[in-house]
């Protein structure tokens, strides 16, 4: 990735705190001039992780959420980090409607969501240590030659 | 979250302004399952017009409702939701079990 900007985010694991992460992270990506439909699935796709790490990550205690954005030519990678207490089977979460807190009316569709949003997602999770989502999308309008050139013909 | 209620017939009609997730979801829940518990109706309209985002933790609260209302044999309904909340909807396929309807008085001669 031939990175030409990026940002850092730290943020306690409050869930007033999804509003601002997703808000954020979209408002970083549209230097990009991604359309509106790619800056929402920005948006959604974050809040996914960042309520994952809030909810199963940390769970009751509070812990530290760092939100990474990259950008290059074609668009961004995005990475979700907690140091909770991390995912024991990251292919049953992933599965559709799987959920570990059905008392809490989880729909289990968080995954499926920033998979279908995005389009790449890699987790990373060992159990005790954290959890790290990274997810890429490429923006439309980067699709053309090789990115912000400036001038057309 | 802004959120309002009236009752019409025996229809609880809920307006949604702001964003649903994980944060608001419980307030969305305690307000609906306020509205259903205290007034004698058996359906319920959603008006997502003014829902400017939702994410999965909305699609759960959802399905809460969709059971409780279904308990009590009736139905729920949506209303005029934007681009990025039917997104979500139909990744989750909640559209099987609530149909989404462009004004509330469709949803109301239709339930």
């Amino acid at each position: 990735m031939n990175v030409k900007n990026f940002m850092e985010l730290r943020i306690p694991s409050k869930s007033q705190n999804e509003a601002f992460a997703r808000v954020a992270t979209a408002a970083f990506a549209s230097q990009l001039d991604p359309t509106i439909e790619e800056l929402a699935d920005i948006k959604t796709a974050v809040s996914e992780a960042v309520t994952n790490s809030i909810i199963h990550g940390y769970e009751d205690c509070e812990g530290i959420i760092i939100i990474k954005c990259r950008m290059d030519e074609h668009g961004v990678e995005i990475e979700v980090r907690d140091e909770g207490k991390g995912i024991e089977d990251v292919e049953q979460a992933r599965q559709p409607l799987y959920t570990s807190k059905p008392e809490l009316e989880r729909s289990g569709m968080g995954f499926t969501v920033m998979e279908t949003f995005m389009d790449e997602v890699e987790v990373h999770s060992e159990k005790g240590k954290g959890t790290v989502v990274i997810m890429r999308k490429k923006f439309a309008s980067l699709a053309k030659g090789q990115g912000v050139s400036g001038n057309e013909g | 979250m802004d959120l309002t209620a009236k009752v019409t017939g025996n229809i609880l009609i809920c307006r949604v302004k702001g964003e649903l997730d994980h944060h608001t979801a419980e307030e969305f829940r305690d307000f609906v399952d306020r509205g259903l518990e205290n007034n004698p109706v058996k359906h319920l309209i959603l008006d997502l017009t003014h829902l400017s985002f939702m994410d999965s933790s909305g699609i759960g609260v959802l399905i809460g409702r969709f059971k409780k209302v279904n308990l009590r044999g009736g139905k729920v309904a949506v209303v005029n939701e934007n681009k990025q909340v039917s997104r979500v909807f139909e990744v989750s396929g909640i559209y099987d079990i609530i149909k989404s309807y462009s004004s509330i008085s469709k949803a109301v001669n239709d339930l």
